[in-house]
């Protein structure tokens, strides 16, 4: 082959790469603009802040966001320590041994298992067996059960940017392990850690088969204040997107409602993400300095 | 003949160490004399390094190490199965090579090791950060700005740094391994006088890569070869008239 | 006290044991250990669940008319029949069918990401592509039924245009940022002095990608698609709005198709706790279970081998 050609035959395969990387672009700028632009016809300070009307024809869809904010906020509390608490672990513990290959296999497979298992899971264990009503507290488990494996991964690479000399610095002063970890490595890796958490939640906001059975309800505009809203059953914004897609009596005529909905669960997903890249980002400058 | 116990710090009879299945070390015996300074020379990777992380067992943290033999410090075998390497570790004092302030204010970085072994009256703590900064001469260079973060300082600094923190705690010996290797002549020079003036107080165990800093900071030297001792005597001696053909050979610039 | 030296006060100490102290590490660590272990348990406790709850829908059932039959149709009031063949074959069609079309383009991107794009492109391109990941299933499902659906319809002329093809095009989107990530990761971590040695032999760029890089990080690449397949099967939103839900053996893409993971979604709210049919679908679970259980369990034994062959880091 001359050097024109394969010179020619380079410029094609690059091409071909970035045709296929910018179709991707192309296919999430779609979705994307379909939602927002055809959600922007409903959204309204007042669709976001009002209770759904007429048989949730009209109105808002506060209480949706309500419940998925105290849904994912018990996610939040559930997992972050558990998942955190995991990683210390292995990361700052745990030898080259049988038992802690078996914890990894588990994790990485926990995190292979499809979210409506879990969805069977939680019914089963919460509902059935521990007989806690539907509830956010039982949805919001369910959910914490499922990003556990997230939260533990993020939470080890957390621990990990935690550079090895901050560690000896304080062994070799006579810290204890526990010292150590608490003082000199637990808030240096914080920064990582939220970024995990909210990337998580985020995650967690959006999931839907793990609700369905859980407690997530068709229509539930009471909005209970704390701690009694644990115990009561709750819209959320995935669920109702789901419900006026698909389980509406007029489905043609909420569908503005729908993507509405699914405009606010992708803005507050978006906003989420671009929340967590800025902390990694101020996070690493900081670091660089080091 | 004085009793050896009164100037004798620390003691090693036939400590070996191994990395998995590697033998990084080779039946080590050495006696470290108090308030002197002892020098490890010897070409990279001849375990000199190695020996001087067995001394406070901070080679404990890597997986799959073992030792043999015995590290006495004061008689007690620090690798004993009833020491607590906690309070080891608080007697002997660590510098590292490459300066690792901790990202926290110059004041909290040299406070650290006291609070940490639960010292909470603020007064005591003040004073015992200035005496250490002023023992690791640096007091006069930071004592207006405590507060600002040790991150800022230079890299000369920031080892006197290191070094006033493991003063803070007052060890009996502070090991330093090659604690201005990363440093300009000029701050070399500073860690250096201040090796001179710590000893008076301190026992100190540098590891060194230059033998002119060996030549100049240390009353006695030992030279490690492929993990073992190879020679080990005043440093006068090594120096003019070493008596193994290899210490030679490494003084001269033959290797390494 | 025993092995210290009296003469040398100031070491008196060392030989101590801080028996309180050492006790309170020991307990810290036991309990990180602990929460470690609840993962393990947590799997155990979802694996065994799913075998009581099915249990008694298997002991009912002979074990021939789950695997060899294609009627699903538990709540018949003639006979019940719970064949979940069809079932099955679904879930691997749509699962299949988006590979096909995820698996070329989640590697051209990662390929051009990780070897081909300028680092100031790379920097702007990977996060936005990460935007695809954080999309939630119900919103894609959405986007299939309201957008894809018509457009199908339209052009194949295929009733609603809730189908195999619709799920398999949503399942794509879903399964191609595992792809390329996973991929991605493998493409970078393959020495640079490999592809030096090739391009210092007068390759090409495109050659050296072609022929040293994509082949070297082959074993990663493998291992993104079975992750990419594990996360298609498991699918439910989008497959449940998207596929049009006839629990029949589809014959062709454009049959509307039912997966597993729709079943149970649309099943369980409306079974009665305790019966057969509530049972049986616990029977689904299991076996959608294993079926990303040993997807999963591939990749990472594949993952694994690379990892160490890459010297553990």
């Amino acid at each position: 082959m001359s050097a024109r050609t394969r010179k020619w035959q380079e410029k094609l395969g690059f091409g071909i790469l970035i045709a296929a990387t910018a179709f991707v672009i192309l296919v999430l700028i779609v979705i994307l603009h379909d939602i927002f632009s055809k959600g922007a016809g409903v959204l309204s300070w007042e669709f976001i802040t009002s209770k759904p009307r007429k048989g949730m024809t009209e109105g808002g869809i506060w209480p949706a966001i309500v419940g998925t904010f105290w849904v994912s906020l018990v996610t939040v509390v559930f997992t972050v320590p558990a998942g955190l608490f995991a990683a210390i672990y292995l990361n700052e513990y745990a030898a080259q041994n049988r038992l802690v290959r078996v914890i990894r296999l588990a994790i990485r497979n926990l995190s292979g298992v499809p979210s409506i298992v879990y969805g069977l899971f939680g019914f089963t264990l919460f509902i059935m067996i521990l007989r806690i009503n539907l509830s956010v507290l039982a949805g919001g488990l369910t959910l914490g059960l499922l990003t556990l494996p997230w939260t533990i991964t993020a939470s080890e690479e957390a621990l990990k940017t935690v550079p090895m000399s901050y560690r000896e610095g304080a062994l070799a002063l006579g810290a204890t392990k526990w010292q150590t970890i608490r003082t000199n490595v637990l808030p240096y890796a914080v920064p990582g850690m939220l970024t995990g958490t909210i990337l998580g939640l985020a995650r967690a906001a959006g999931e839907t088969a793990p609700i369905l059975f859980t407690g997530a309800a068709f229509f539930w505009p009471l909005l209970p204040s704390f701690p009694k809203v644990l115990t009561s059953q709750f819209m959320a914004l995935p669920y109702h997107l789901f419900i006026m897609a698909t389980q509406h009596h007029a489905i043609v005529k909420v569908r503005p409602i729908a993507y509405g909905t699914a405009a606010v669960l992708i803005g507050l997903i978006l906003i989420m993400n671009a929340a967590a890249v800025y902390i990694r980002y101020r996070f690493r400058k900081k670091y660089k300095r080091l | 003949m004085p009793n050896p116990t009164n100037h004798i710090e620390l003691v090693t009879r036939d400590f070996s160490f191994y990395y998995g299945d590697f033998r990084a070390l080779t039946s080590i015996s050495m006696d470290v004399e108090r308030n002197r300074v002892t020098a490890f020379i010897g070409p990279s990777g001849c375990g000199k390094s190695t020996f001087l992380r067995s001394l406070n067992r901070m080679n404990d943290i890597i997986p799959g190490t073992r030792v043999e033999g015995k590290v006495l410090l004061g008689g007690v075998d620090i690798y004993g199965k009833d020491v607590d390497v906690v309070d080891l570790r608080r007697k002997v004092g660590m510098v590292f090579q490459k300066s690792n302030p901790f990202p926290k204010s110059i004041f909290d970085n040299v406070a650290y090791g006291l609070r940490i072994h639960g010292e909470r009256n603020p007064s005591a703590v003040a004073q015992r950060v200035e005496e250490s900064l002023r023992a690791a001469a640096l007091w006069n260079e930071v004592k207006d700005r405590l507060d600002k973060s040790a991150l800022d300082l230079s890299g000369g600094q920031q080892q006197r740094l290191c070094i006033a923190r493991a003063l803070a705690v007052k060890p009996e010996i502070v090991l330093m391994d090659e604690p201005a290797s990363a440093l300009d002549p000029l701050a070399t020079q500073k860690i250096e006088e201040l090796i001179f003036e710590l000893k008076k107080e301190y026992t100190i165990i540098i590891v060194t890569h230059n033998m002119q800093q060996a030549a100049r900071v240390s009353d006695a030297t030992a030279f490690f070869y492929l993990g073992e001792l190879v020679e080990f005597d005043e440093t006068k001696k090594i120096f003019t008239n070493p008596k193994e053909k290899k210490t030679e050979d490494y003084i001269t610039g033959r290797f390494g | 006290m025993e092995g210290v030296n009296v003469d040398n006060p100031q070491s008196a100490g060392i030989g101590r044991v801080r028996a309180w102290r050492r006790f309170r590490e020991k307990a810290i660590e036991t309990f990180f250990l602990a929460n470690g272990l609840f993962a393990v348990l947590v799997l155990l406790a979802i694996f065994s669940m799913l075998f009581t709850e099915g249990w008694p829908a298997l002991k009912r059932v002979p074990f021939g008319e789950w695997v060899m039959s294609t009627e699903w149709d538990p709540t018949s009031p003639v006979r019940e029949s719970y064949g979940i063949l069809a079932l099955i074959v679904s879930t691997l069609m749509v699962s299949i069918g988006a590979l096909i079309l995820a698996v070329p383009l989640g590697i051209a991107c990662a390929a051009y990401i990780a070897d081909v794009a300028p680092a100031r492109v790379r920097e702007i391109v990977k996060p936005v592509i990460e935007i695809l990941a954080g999309i939630p299933s119900v919103v894609v499902g959405f986007f299939g039924l309201v957008v894809l659906g018509p457009l199908l319809a339209k052009a194949f002329h295929a009733g609603n245009g809730l189908n195999g093809v619709n799920g398999s095009i949503l399942l794509a989107v879903m399964a191609l940022p595992t792809i390329m990530s996973v991929s991605e990761d493998a493409i970078v971590s393959v020495p640079q002095e490999l592809k030096n040695a090739s391009l210092a032999l007068g390759a090409t760029r495109w050659q050296t990608l072609m022929r040293v890089t994509l082949p070297a990080a082959l074993s990663g690449i493998v291992a993104s698609v079975m992750l990419g397949m594990g996360r298609a099967i498991g699918e439910t939103m989008t497959v449940l709005m998207a596929c049009g839900n006839a629990p029949a053996m589809p014959h062709s893409f454009l049959d509307p198709v039912r997966t597993m993971t729709a079943t149970i979604a649309i099943e369980l709210g409306e079974t009665v706790q305790g019966s057969t049919h509530f049972h049986s679908l616990f029977v689904i679970a299991f076996f959608l279970f294993l079926m990303t259980f040993a997807v999963n369990l591939v990749s990472d034994i594949i993952l694994q081998r690379v990892r160490k062959r890459m010297g553990g880091a």
